[in-house]
């Protein structure tokens, strides 16, 4: 009777832990599911009322077709966008590694005791938020005359990229053994010679942490983009999409689902294989010891 | 002793370490100093003046603009609303957060996949995101009021940017629906950290499920979920895409929070003292959030 009542009660969890799982990734993926849905569906089969209870919206009604992403790439600016996105992010990514991976060397290892509060201190400015710097650098920006450039993002985007990134390294160099680096400079090495001979070697996949997470950081930024650019020719996919994807009043719901799809996805994917360093670099502190 | 010996080889590169230390901390330092702090000290120098957009001179007003906006009905619905929008998000993600973290640390078929997925909506830019969930909540053409009519759930029609409440609800939603799989993520991590030897100690001392989550998993998840909220009041706060791109504020102003505001006074407007003075209100939160954390972390390193 017993070991009845305990296989149904566990026979219970199971559905219940399913049921549970099933539900969050529905409510997770509900969206995406959606822009998939709107991206491909033609547009007679796309905007029926949803008061016309017989036509089911969440199926592929007729063939799916590929106009609207063929209306993306060609019809509009997507691809300058995604140009624009990827230079502004390349010279973030780069100003931030030259900022940031000497900086977090050095928070780790060169500067004692201060250099923890340093470092605590450079990661706080992390929470500082764009809504409180977007209008004295709206004022900053127009000094600089780099109004609706992307230079102004280039100038921007590193103000949140560094502060994370340089924790980030910082974390990274601390778990470098310290008897690697003595052993290198017993056999000679400077400690400048150490950080680039033996430190950067082991300290590649750290790096590309970095450049990963400045990357889709600029990506993620709303904000700024908004701010300071006006024309649709300079804009980035974050802004350019929401905001300049629009025939007169309309949008363009096909395309505009397209274009967050495929910006979203490979983002995502990426974004998913290093969520683990993004997480023990923001609890570091918490989850000491 | 190591530590001797460490200090030892120290002295003897002595200078020119720690010439090198700082040469190196240099330009992130000064990226910080000159780009971080400096246009915050500006922010709140902007406050206190009539500053426009228009032209580069500063009147000192004093606390014009904060007198002004404190009895300035639009500014105190923003701020109500921030508060609510964080207030009622954040409680949602911490119940979701933790319950997803719980699933996903049992072991079942598929866990990787479910994982990866949970983590899509935190991954991807967040304008895009919002620009789903409007054609989601679109008007005439919203997936939702369908599925509620078709299951006999709604009866008139839902206009769910044309209500302020419904406008809220889809607000909220949507920062829930953004936070919530960071939150488990981290939650998660926080959980494989408790020492499986005191899982097993409560599991032998027949604990049952619900006594080991409140008296075992929830008292030693503290530290990681006060960690998890204080990002997501930060982040949700501090927002502007997602209430921009949903509401533009509206309908009728009743959805502007801090952010949205700022924004609308300060770079629309062109009123940069005004904008400014809003965006300040947000300083406060950041300030205590920054405080907590900073505790949260010596205590864990005094418990280590």
């Amino acid at each position: 009777m017993r070991a009845r009542r305990r296989r149904v009660w566990r026979a219970v969890q199971r559905v219940a832990l399913y049921g549970a799982a099933l539900a969050f990734t529905v409510f997770a993926v509900f969206p995406f599911y959606w822009m998939l849905l709107t991206a491909f569906k033609t547009n007679r089969d796309l905007y029926v009322g949803a008061t016309d209870l017989s036509h089911i919206p969440w199926i592929f009604n007729e063939p799916p077709t590929l106009d609207h992403i063929r209306l993306l790439l060609t019809q509009t600016p997507y691809l300058v966008w995604v140009k624009n996105t990827a230079l502004v992010g390349a010279l973030v990514v780069a100003i931030t590694l030259l900022a940031a991976v000497p900086a977090g060397y050095s928070l780790a290892r060169l500067s004692g005791r201060w250099g923890e509060r340093l470092g605590i201190a450079i990661f706080l400015t992390y929470l500082i938020p764009p809504t409180l710097l977007f209008i004295p650098f709206s004022r900053v920006i127009a000094l600089l005359g780099l109004q609706n450039s992307l230079w102004a993002l280039v100038l921007v985007y590193p103000t949140f990229t560094i502060p994370f990134c340089t924790w980030l390294m910082m974390g990274f160099f601390r778990s470098v053994p310290r008897d690697i680096e003595e052993q290198g400079m017993v056999d000679g090495y400077s400690r400048a010679g150490v950080i680039r001979r033996v430190v950067l070697p082991l300290a590649v996949s750290g790096i590309l942490t970095v450049v990963i997470f400045a990357f889709t950081l600029v990506m993620q930024d709303f904000v700024y983009a908004l701010t300071f650019i006006s024309s649709v020719g300079r804009m980035t996919v974050s802004l350019g999409v929401p905001v300049a994807l629009v025939r007169g009043d309309v949008f363009y719901w096909g395309s505009l689902m397209a274009a967050c799809l495929i910006t979203s996805i490979p983002l995502a994917v990426i974004y998913n294989l290093f969520i683990d360093r993004f997480i023990a670099g923001l609890t570091a502190g918490a989850l000491k010891g | 002793m190591p530590a001797a010996a460490v200090a030892v080889r120290r002295r003897t590169a002595g200078d020119r370490e720690d010439l090198l230390g700082r040469l190196m901390l240099a330009p992130a330092l000064a990226y910080v100093i000159l780009l971080v702090g400096a246009p915050l000290v500006l922010a709140v120098l902007l406050s206190f003046t009539s500053a426009t957009a228009g032209s580069l001179t500063f009147t000192w007003v004093g606390l014009a603009n904060f007198s002004r906006l404190v009895r300035d009905s639009q500014f105190q619905l923003a701020l109500r609303n921030t508060v609510v929008f964080t207030l009622v998000s954040q409680a949602l993600v911490i119940v979701l957060a933790v319950t997803a973290a719980h699933v996903l640390d049992a072991a079942f078929v598929g866990r990787r996949a479910v994982r990866f997925l949970l983590l899509l909506p935190w991954a991807a830019p967040v304008s895009l995101a919002a620009m789903a969930w409007t054609w989601i909540f679109d008007s005439t053409f919203s997936v939702i009021n369908w599925t509620l009519k078709v299951a006999g759930l709604l009866r008139g029609w839902l206009y769910w940017f044309g209500d302020p409440t419904l406008a809220m609800i889809a607000i909220i939603t949507v920062h829930v629906w953004r936070m919530f799989p960071f939150a488990t993520v981290v939650v998660l991590a926080g959980m494989s950290a408790i020492p499986q030897d005191i899982r097993e100690a409560a599991v032998i001392d027949g604990a049952g499920f619900f006594r080991r989550l409140v008296s075992v998993q929830l008292p030693l998840l503290l530290p990681i979920v006060t960690v998890s909220v204080l990002f997501g009041v930060v982040f949700t706060s501090t927002d502007l895409g997602v209430v921009w791109l949903l509401t533009r504020g509206g309908p009728y102003n009743s959805t502007h929070v801090l952010s949205t505001l700022a924004f609308q006074r300060g770079i629309l407007g062109a009123s940069l003292g005004q904008g400014a003075a809003v965006a300040l209100f947000l300083l406060p939160v950041l300030v205590v959030v920054a405080a907590v954390m900073l505790r949260v972390a010596r205590r864990a390193e005094v418990g280590a």
